[in-house]
């Protein structure tokens, strides 16, 4: 019974429709684009007016080229700041919070001009990691869209004039309302409450677009802090927390640290997961089964009963063995046992605590909880309606846009229209979707400008400081508050008094150090309030999940995706532009549907389906998704912006205003009704696309049963037969070996680390200044993104099932497992061969290998004529179709490339590649001379870790491992020491390209059965 | 027969023809001579080379190396060990003041000043009241730099006497340009004497053959056919009208032309010489070469930066705040700063963005003197290009320089392993991979 699971990316190549044929031979996308550009009309005249205008311009290209060179000026500083030094960058410490995720930040500077974010090692929290999100915020500073002064109306107004204002309005306005998000900054809520103590009647109401009101309230207005290192048993009941929920990066890093194995630990964690729609979480998780959102609750009740036991009987363990399984495991597990779950329902979660604490969880800490969030949708909602009532006489909205990101927001565009509310004032950086119906915009500075504090967790403070001089006339939201409060101190020195109650010792000093370290610990709030009795007894809440409406029809459940979140940083290309870890669909959102529902009503991918509920609904294009429970729907939030900016307006739909409020909680599930239009929409996938040769193995996982047998055995190892019997296929070579004398820098991935979050996708294009090709260009298969992770669904076959059941109904039974397949990520990005096949063919040598190991690409060697891509195995090298900073159809996609202001967030250590060039990734090079350099001039040579990636660099669980293999004693070579002969393996071994990154094979938690379910 | 004739016509034309070949490449020789001639004149002032303290008896080896790094860092803007620059020279420091005294001097020399303590008031004074900035460095730091400053002292007059001294083997274009230099003069010498023999014996063919012709009009037994031969004149529209001559000529016309054109190509966007005229008329004459003031100094970060950076108006200031204060060039300076407006210089050395650079690669581990590349800096009134600055010249450099590997721990391994495998050929930068593509281009 040997397994071998099949692997498929998509669809297409489990039913191997015609199409995914015809792109799989072809590859590349490989008509020239130039006649692109011409309409219909005057095609045929084209080739004669472009030999004219070839001419025309080679003549006058020989003309320039023979004038004189322009006169090209060196500026330098009037008066040079000392730490400043041209070509070396500054890092500054900062934390990134954007309501979502917090992550403490380095920020890189070249001439005082961010250019990257990297993660802060010395945080506690996230420890070095980084989200895809936090790594684009850099962008987010240059950006256009940006409100670049105060406004009345849209209209440009002064800054003192509007502050006259706005104190004459405050003063009379009665009631007044700030709504924002979660706030973690204590310094702010100090802010904050001192403006209301100048304008009585003021309340502070903060929401979250995915909210956790629920699992406030179900805990006694306390958020706990989990900590998943200290799980054996993780139990998630639709918690997506390596992916969206609460704290990504934090729950990514304390997951996989009891995941990782060697064979000197042979034990893992084991990860069972029931959801709705195929989560990134799902995708990692051991066993996984797929339910309704109105089953949930059930399956909660069963592991309830199972563990605590004093409710009445639940038939849902008996109908799914799975949730018995995790009921057991849980009960097995005791303390190191741990159960979460991201609904919204105050019950599930009162059940979920009540589990929690009878096992005495190791993993849940209430005494220092987490304070990410603590919007709470009961105020807002109220508030909402006091607004539509007319009974409030200002309201702030403090980087808050509840028009669109909250489900009521179409009640309060109403009522802001309605001139309901006499002041309107907007703190958002831009004139969104709230801010353009405000009377007054007085825009705040982006986190990178601005001074702040935040308490991720009660006992953790960090600071943010200001690593650029405003880019606009903008003002921090506190200074503006503070103003409007008559406060005439700035915040900055608001700030540094409240922290001389945390920091002890001599405050000037303990100041630098944090502000230096960019973390601290001590608590700058006042005391916690003292944890409230839970807003439901557990019988109370078993009684809501039994009488819970049962829906009937097709059930939507919302989620958020990993990339772009609630849609804040809707305007951030980057963001739209990185393909989604599950679907790999860019730029806008979809239906999931699951395959059965879709054959059944005859959709195919991309037709538009019209999703209705509460009356309202969207149009969106199906996309066919395996593991999406049947009959559910997935979409997710924070599309279909409409002021976010060029970038981010009309991409997809929003979802929200199809989330039903029930109890004054958001529920983001709904029954809804769904009927074809008609139309179709390519969705723009980059899944099959550089689909890699059907060799196996690719990629390799085994279970880890078989694992602590033998972990010799988990690998598949191919040989090649020669006339000494079979060999390894490095020992048939025609080419010679290199010799590396002074470094060979490679990489290891470990599978069984990777989660798949694309952390490592944006920090490369960051890094490299990849660029954005926009969702027709993803649609033509030339997406330029150096690093991709590819992600296999697999399902698998027994080899002694095709002698038993015959082919046929093998094959037939394989398709089935697509409803809920086992996932596997895989990062791929140049493999830097030893005997690369680019190198061979590259006619003018534009592509070499180097001494240190690295497969060399010099841009400005190349003419394109993408041999060395067509003989890429891997598939990796990227064509540059497109001048995609100059030509006008990136604009709205590309467009921070078109202004100086967007320029400004390049590496200016990286060439910018122009039109028809190939690139691909460099292990970035630019980072290894400048380790090198330093090394060189301190005389010695580079410490192991002072070279690194960027990729290994933003990984939250590190999974990626980069050095150099010449040094015994790197992190590198012990790991490739270990693993040889046990996990780690070359993808494509066979075809003896000798790559220099080496992955380690996925190990699953999953007994043999489930590995095949 | 008729060939035979022809002969010593067409042996007069390849000696022709060898004779413009020659001449063409021994002037083709000369010129590709020229830079790398030109190349042995620089590179004698400024920055003490770094491993020259090998040689040095004094101090703890390790001591000094760290103290070499720290001294480029931070005093060698101010100070040398044997000569004044902008403070006072370094040698016999030690001799003159305490430990003591030196370390607080370096970490705050205004408070010693303030403090009332002689020498100090005695040294601020003397030295134009110019106040030394204090350092954030370890007592341990200052030893390393006084141990070092006290290894340096004298080693300049030393130097030129010193053969071994990896200086010379720094310089690798005066000893390889020498030899192209002295090969070309050999060879020019030969080619001439080879003309000249060849044109002497063009002469002695020309009156032999007069001479048989005479004897055998002389004779009476010859028939028409052969007085007709003897008879013959040599016809110079004949070698007009040879398919052979006009052919040959036209080729060389061809290539001249083409060469030509080639070059000129080649030379678009070549700056060499490029001289622009500033917005300030500088001089680093004046200031490199007669005051010998530290490159570093001004250009702050070219040991540590890829930039070596133009210096901004405050570093102008920390002199001409006092010196020279109503030139009317200051003047300027002084215009920028009351204006806020940044000094627009005209840039010189325009690399293309394609290719990195770094300065401080080849100049504090590299060793390599600003001259190498700049040339005679200290002498140029007004800034020029010296280099081409082409790939070419990047890569004949890389090609044909020892590495700077001498006491620098990053290489020792290399360094073994090269002269176990390959010891009679130098340790380029191109043998460690320094010309390979992605070392300048990503």
């Amino acid at each position: 019974m040997q397994e071998s699971p099949k692997y498929w990316k998509g669809i297409e190549e489990l039913e191997n429709s015609p199409e995914f044929v015809k792109n799989a031979l072809t590859e590349f996308a490989d008509f020239l684009p130039v006649k692109e550009s011409h309409g219909t009309s005057d095609a045929t005249v084209a080739p004669r007016r472009d030999f004219l205008k070839l001419m025309g311009f080679g003549l006058a290209a020989a003309t320039l080229a023979s004038c004189e060179t322009p006169i090209k000026k060196a500026i330098p500083y009037l008066n040079k700041p000392e730490e400043v030094d041209p070509g070396i960058a500054n890092f500054y410490a900062s934390t990134y919070f954007n309501g979502q995720d917090y992550n403490s930040v380095l920020v890189k500077t070249r001439e005082g001009r961010p250019i990257k974010l990297e993660g802060n090692p010395e945080s506690p929290i996230t420890r070095g990691g980084l989200s895809a999100r936090a790594q684009a915020a850099v962008l987010s500073l240059y950006d256009g869209g940006r409100l670049q002064h105060f406004a009345k109306k849209g209209a440009k107004i002064d800054k003192d004039q509007l502050d006259q204002e706005v104190r004459n309005a405050l003063a009379g306005a009665g009631r007044i309302a700030i709504v924002s998000h979660t706030i973690i900054s204590p310094s702010t809520k100090k802010v904050i409450a001192e403006f209301a103590g100048r304008f009585a009647g003021t309340e502070h109401v903060m929401y979250d677009v995915n909210s956790a009101s629920g699992l406030l309230r179900a805990n006694g207005g306390v958020l706990p802090a989990y900590d998943f290192s200290k799980a054996d048993t993780i139990v998630s009941f639709d918690a997506d927390f390596l992916g969206t929920w609460l704290s990504p990066v934090e729950f990514a890093r304390q997951y996989v640290t009891n995941r990782k194995v060697s064979s000197e630990k042979r034990s893992m964690s084991r990860h069972y997961q029931f959801e709705t729609n195929l989560s990134l979480t799902g995708s990692n998780a051991d066993v996984r089964e797929p339910l309704k959102p109105s089953e949930l609750g059930e399956a909660v009740l069963a592991v309830y009963n199972a563990v605590v036991g004093g409710g009445s009987a639940s038939a849902y363990t008996d109908k799914s063995k799975k949730v018995a399984a995790a009921a057991a495991a849980l009960q097995k597990a005791g303390s190191r046992g741990l159960v979460v779950s991201g609904s919204n329902d105050p019950a599930i979660q009162t059940l979920v605590a009540a589990i929690n604490q009878k096992l005495g969880s190791a993993a849940v800490d209430v005494a220092a909880p987490s304070m990410i969030r603590q919007g709470d949708d009961a105020k807002m909602s109220s508030l909402l309606k006091a607004i539509g009532a007319g009974q409030v006489g200002a309201v702030i909205f403090y980087n808050a846009n509840p028009v669109f990101d909250h489900p009521m927001g179409a009640d309060l565009a109403a009522a802001l229209k309605a001139g309901k509310v006499r002041t309107t004032i907007s703190l958002n950086d831009r004139l969104d979707e709230t801010g353009e119906l405000c009377t007054y915009a007085a825009p705040d500075h982006h986190f990178l400008e601005s001074w702040n504090d935040y308490e991720p967790k009660r006992g953790y403070l960090s600071l943010a400081q200001p690593v650029i001089t405003p880019l606009f006339a903008t003002r921090q939201a506190q200074d503006s508050l503070l103003t409007w409060a008559g406060n005439p101190t700035t915040y900055y020195n608001y700030l540094r008094t409240q922290w001389k109650g945390v920091l002890g010792g001599d405050f000037n000093k303990a100041w630098d150090k944090a502000v230096h370290d960019g973390v601290a610990l001590g608590s700058a709030a006042p005391a916690a309030p003292a944890q409230a009795a839970p807003a439901l007894d557990v019988n109370a809440a078993i009684s809501a999940i039994k009488s819970a409406p049962k829906p009937s029809g097709i059930e939507l459940a919302i989620y958020e995706k990993v990339g772009l979140g609630s849609g804040t940083d809707a305007n951030n290309p980057w963001l739209q532009e990185l393909p989604d870890p599950v679907t790999k669909a860019t730029w806008g959102n979809y239906v999931t549907v699951p395959r059965a529902y879709a054959m059944a009503q005859k959709w195919e991918q991309g037709d538009v389906v019209k999703v209705s509920a509460n009356g309202k609904s969207v149009e969106l294009p199906v996309l066919i998704q395996p593991g999406q429970a049947i009959g559910t729907i997935g979409i997710a939030l924070g599309y279909g912006r409409t002021k976010a900016g060029k970038v981010g307006n009309d991409r997809g739909a929003n979802v929200l205003p199809l989330a039903q409020m029930r109890n004054d909680a958001i529920l983001y599930t709904n029954s809804v009704t769904l009927a074809a239009t008609g139309t179709t929409e390519p969705i723009a996938q980059t899944q099959t696309h550089h689909t890699i040769m059907d060799r196996k193995p690719v990629v390799q996982e085994a279970t880890l049963a078989q694992y602590i047998k033998d972990p010799k055995e988990v690998t598949e190892y191919e040989t090649i037969s020669t006339p000494d019997g079979p060999q390894k296929p490095n020992k048939v070579s025609l080419w010679q070996d290199y010799e590396y004398k002074n470094h060979h820098w490679g990489m290891a991935i470990d599978l069984n680390s990777c989660i798949g979050c694309g952390s490592c996708v944006v920090g490369c294009q960051a890094e490299n200044n990849v660029a954005v090709v926009g969702k027709q260009e993803v649609i033509n298969r030339r997406e330029m993104h150096w690093m991709r992770i590819d992600r296999y669904y697999s399902s698998a076959t027994h080899k002694s099932d095709f002698e038993e059941k015959g082919k046929l109904a093998t094959y037939a039974a394989m398709e089935d497992p697509s409803e809920n397949p086992q996932v596997i990520f895989q990062p791929m990005m140049c493999q830097h061969c030893n005997h690369a096949p680019c190198e061979t063919v590259c006619p003018v040598l534009a592509t070499t290998h180097s001494s240190e190991g690295l497969n060399q690409m010099t841009y400005n060697r190349c003419v394109g004529t993408r041999y060395c891509a067509n003989n890429c195995p891997y598939k990796v090298r990227r064509f540059n179709w497109f001048s995609y900073y100059t030509n006008e159809k990136f604009e709205t996609v590309n467009g921070h490339m078109f202004t100086d202001l967007g320029r400004m967030v390049l590496n200016p250590d990286v060439t910018v590649r122009a039109r028809g060039v190939m690139e691909k990734c460099s292990l970035c090079v630019q980072r290894i001379q400048l380790g090198k350099l330093e090394a060189k001039k301190q005389k010695r040579r580079p410490k192991d870790g002072e070279i690194v990636s960027a990729c290994a660099q933003s990984c939250p669980t590190q999974a990626i491992v980069f050095g150099d293999m010449r040094d015994p004693e790197s992190r590198i070579s012990q790991l490739l020491r270990r693993e040889d002969g046990e996990r780690a393996f070359h993808v494509l071994d066979a075809i003896n390209v000798q790559p220099n990154i080496t992955y380690l094979t996925k190990i699953r938690n999953t007994e043999s059965s489930e590995f095949n379910a | 027969m008729d060939s035979i004739r022809l002969r010593p016509l067409s042996r007069l034309f390849l000696v022709l023809s060898l004779w413009i070949v020659s001449v063409g490449s021994s002037f083709a020789q000369g010129t590709a001579a020229d830079p790398s001639k030109a190349g042995v004149a620089p590179g004698a002032t400024a920055a003490a080379a770094p491993a020259a303290a090998a040689g040095a008896p004094t101090g703890d080896a390790a001591a000094i190396a760290a103290g070499d790094a720290l001294f480029k860092g931070n005093c060698a803007q101010c100070h040398a060990v044997n000569e004044v620059v902008v403070g006072p020279a370094l040698a016999g420091i030690t001799k003159r003041r305490p430990m003591s005294w030196i370390i607080p001097w370096v970490k705050n020399s205004s408070k010693l000043v303030a403090s009332g303590d002689e020498y100090a008031v005695k040294i601020f004074n003397q030295y134009q009241k110019q106040q030394m900035p204090s350092f954030q460095l370890s007592d341990a730091e200052i030893t390393s730099i006084i141990a070092y400053t006290t290894s340096q002292e004298g080693v300049k007059g030393k130097e030129p006497s010193n053969d071994n001294s990896p200086k010379a083997e720094g310089d690798p274009t005066a000893t390889s340009g020498g030899d192209a230099a002295d090969g070309g003069k050999a060879m020019n010498i030969l080619l001439i004497v080879l003309v000249v023999v060849l044109i002497v014996l063009v002469v002695t063919l020309v009156i032999i053959a007069n001479i048989m012709k005479d004897v055998l009009r002389g004779r009476k037994d010859l028939d028409g056919r052969d007085m007709e031969v003897i008879d013959q004149r040599f016809d110079f529209s004949k070698i007009y009208k040879s398919t052979a001559v006009r052919g040959i000529v036209g080729t060389v016309f061809v290539l001249a032309v083409l060469y030509e054109t080639i070059q000129g190509a080649m030379g678009v966007g070549l700056q060499q010489g490029y001289q622009p005229t500033q917005p300030i008329a500088f001089s680093h004459k004046l200031h490199a070469g007669e005051h010998q003031i530290n490159c570093a100094y001004c250009h702050t970060s070219v040991y540590k930066s890829k930039s070596a950076n133009i210096p901004s108006p405050n570093i102008c200031m920390n002199c001409h705040s006092q010196i020279k204060t109503e030139s009317p060039e200051i003047k300027k300076i002084y215009r920028a700063i009351e204006r806020k407006q940044p000094i627009q210089w005209v840039r010189i050395h325009n690399l293309p963005d394609l290719a990195y650079f770094n300065h401080s690669q080849h100049t504090q581990v590299g060793g390599i003197e600003c001259q190498t590349c700049h040339g005679p800096i200290q002498n140029m009134e007004v800034v020029y290009q010296y280099s081409p600055l082409t790939m070419g010249w990047c890569i004949n450099c890389h090609r044909e320089t020892p590495l700077n590997t001498k006491g620098n721990g990053y290489y020792d391994n290399l360094v073994k392993l090269h002269d176990s495998e390959n010891g009679a050929v130098p340790f380029t930068v191109s043998s460690n991979g320094g010309t390979e593509c992605s070392k300048c281009h990503y």
